[in-house]
């Protein structure tokens, strides 16, 4: 398969890249020389293979200081990372709705940035169709960074050392809009987590063991949850209404993107992964705790003419009942997908 | 050097000999040029008068506006040959703006010698492209013609004042939309303007049409718009952006006369 050899390959040249500018042992000993080169092997295809963007030390290093930049930002107060912060797996915990410029609260939550490499719609509502483009909805947002383009790219002109950096990459002449979400894109698209103690498992590596109540927790996951939150990126990438509410005058989801009205109160089912450290959860951060969000899926969803069909039961009740052993260890399993060497890893937090 | 390498050191010399040699070939034979260009300029006019930012003009309704921005995008320009087939401009994307003079002048190129009796465009971007990732030149996310909130392009942009404006006197339209049920993507032929039966491109001459686009004709058409009911579009595809793109799809673009170059 050629997915299972570029992604080695694609690291050992980057590896190679690497020896010639940083002999620095503990960088060629890494197994992944430059974030976002290897492609894991319990994941589907990429939608955005690295062969699009090609993984190399000079542009990750760029995506990553505009990443954590908040000259991004109207006033230059808010970064990309200051909602979405590496340990709450690129999402804003703790907060139910962020922060933007001048204390503004947007109307969502925060949603984690991990594995974007495999989405085919970003945001909530599906509103982003790639990647290389997702900068522009928090940038433009009046409730976010409230910045144009046009002025981002007139900073980044006139600043002391990303003109050159720029050069370097792209060649001379002022820095556009394609080289800057390109090189965003190289940052963005890198931050996969794939190293949990549930990928250790299902790649039968070493630490890949499971307690027997984390066991049952996957079986429970399987029969319950895994129509939806489906493959090992946690997601079938589709929109849903999981019953939070009646009516939607507030937020209508994926129907505000299409004007569908079929598609009033769906929104994407999130990954899963790291689902222990990203509360709160919902699109609109409502419940704080895991055992909340079982609560809803057990007695709390509510009925809506485009409830998703999956949540209605045969016998004309809703949601997914579990007993408290069934919970138990349905919270067990969840807590298998922290992925602490993403939660940490030193090349993906603001560079010093 | 050893007498084994020899034999591959005379092979590729030959080779860059022949390389140089074609490449020599191919400099000297200027006939075997066989495209040309057909230069395009367009003249955004509201009814008989130019279009002058900040003049004062009439609707064909008979409303108050001027107009303080006047942007399309136009992408996808084909030609018919007289024998029916069609030449398409390969990465076919334009953007006009009525603020730069350059942007209303452009030149598409490659065009095959041949005799062409019908134009057609595109005015908005193709769903591939509005799903895409960063574009450059025409379709760069920073030429004020891209929704960032929501993946997609604006395909025309119509900003002014008026005073039957129920919006603090200005108006707003914004036609985008590639997805179902507001698709406002529209192809449109305009007519070669009588007594001009083809456009010849040869070796000497490329034609230059000149196009007017009607500002009235945005606000006229299938869905007549009254700027009392209708200040602006939404700030993403909408039922609005449709009626516009009808409209000005209808009649906005003429060719109003050709020259035929030299």
């Amino acid at each position: 398969m050629k997915r299972a050899w570029t992604a080695p390959l694609a690291a050992v040249l980057a590896g190679l890249l690497m020896a010639g500018c940083h002999p620095d042992a503990d960088v060629l000993t890494s197994p992944e020389a430059v974030p976002g080169s290897v492609v894991p092997r319990n994941f589907p295809p990429p939608a955005y293979g690295p062969e699009q963007n090609p993984p190399d030390r000079a542009t990750f290093e760029l995506g990553r200081s505009l990443f954590y930049d908040p000259l991004l930002s109207r006033d230059s107060t808010i970064s990309c990372g200051s909602c979405h912060r590496q340990a709450d797996a690129f999402a804003d915990a703790g907060r139910q709705l962020s922060l933007g410029v001048q204390g503004r609260l947007g109307p969502r939550n925060a949603p984690p940035l991990q594995n974007m490499r495999w989405r085919r719609t970003l945001m909530w509502d599906g509103a982003v169709s790639h990647i290389e483009m997702l900068p522009l909805a928090p940038l433009g947002n009046a409730l976010e960074m409230d910045e144009t383009l046009p002025h981002v790219l007139a900073k980044l002109n006139r600043h002391p050392s990303y003109p050159a950096r720029f050069a370097s990459i792209y060649g001379a002449g002022p820095i556009t809009s394609y080289q800057l979400l390109r090189a965003l894109a190289q940052f963005t698209a890198a931050l996969t987590s794939a190293n949990s103690r549930y990928d250790q498992y299902v790649r039968h590596e070493t630490g890949g063991t499971f307690s027997s109540a984390e066991l049952r927790g996957l079986a429970v996951f399987q029969a319950n949850c895994a129509s939806c939150h489906a493959t090992d990126l946690f997601s079938d990438e589709t929109y849903r209404n999981n019953g939070l509410d009646g009516s939607f005058p507030q937020d209508s989801g994926r129907a505000h993107i299409t004007g569908r009205p079929a598609e009033r109160g769906l929104f994407k089912v999130p990954s899963l992964r790291n689902v222990a450290r990203t509360a709160p959860y919902m699109h609109d951060g409502r419940f704080q705790t895991l055992a909340q969000v079982l609560d809803h899926y057990d007695h709390g969803v509510v009925s809506s003419a485009t409830l998703d069909p999956l949540l209605r039961r045969p016998d004309g009740r809703l949601g997914l009942p579990l007993n408290a052993q069934q919970r138990t260890d349905l919270l067990a399993f969840l807590q298998t997908l922290t992925d602490d060497s993403f939660l940490h890893n030193p090349q993906l937090a603001p560079p010093q | 050097m050893s007498f084994r390498t020899l034999p591959a050191a005379l092979a590729t010399l030959l080779l860059g000999a022949a390389i140089g040699l074609t490449a020599c070939e191919d400099d000297d034979q200027p006939s075997t040029v066989t495209t040309g260009k057909i230069n395009f300029e367009f003249e955004n006019v509201v009814g008989s008068q130019a279009l002058v930012i900040g003049d004062a003009y009439s609707t064909l309704a008979g409303e108050q506006i001027t107009v303080s921005k006047f942007n399309y995008i136009l992408s996808n320009f084909q030609f018919t040959k007289t024998d029916g087939t069609v030449w398409a401009e390969p990465e076919s994307y334009h953007l006009v703006k009525q603020s730069d003079t350059n942007s209303r002048k452009f030149a598409i190129e490659g065009v095959p010698f041949d005799t062409y009796t019908k134009v057609t465009f595109t005015i908005g971007v193709d769903s591939a492209r509005n799903m895409a990732g960063a574009q450059t030149g025409a379709l760069a996310p920073n030429n004020d013609m891209y929704w960032g909130w929501v993946s997609g392009y604006i395909f025309l942009k119509l900003e002014g004042t008026s005073p039957q404006s129920t919006s603090n006197g200005v108006y707003s339209y914004h036609v985008g939309g590639f997805r179902k049920p507001y698709v406002s993507m529209r192809t449109v032929s305009p007519a070669l303007p009588t007594g001009v039966a083809s456009l010849q491109v040869t070796a000497s001459q490329s034609p230059e049409l000149h196009l007017k686009a009607d500002v009235q004709r945005v606000f006229a058409g299938p869905h007549p718009v009254s700027l009392r009911q209708m200040s602006g579009t939404g700030h993403g595809a909408d039922s609005s952006g449709v009626k516009l793109a009808i409209n000005y799809a209808a009649g906005m673009f003429r060719i109003d006369h050709v020259h035929n170059g030299d």
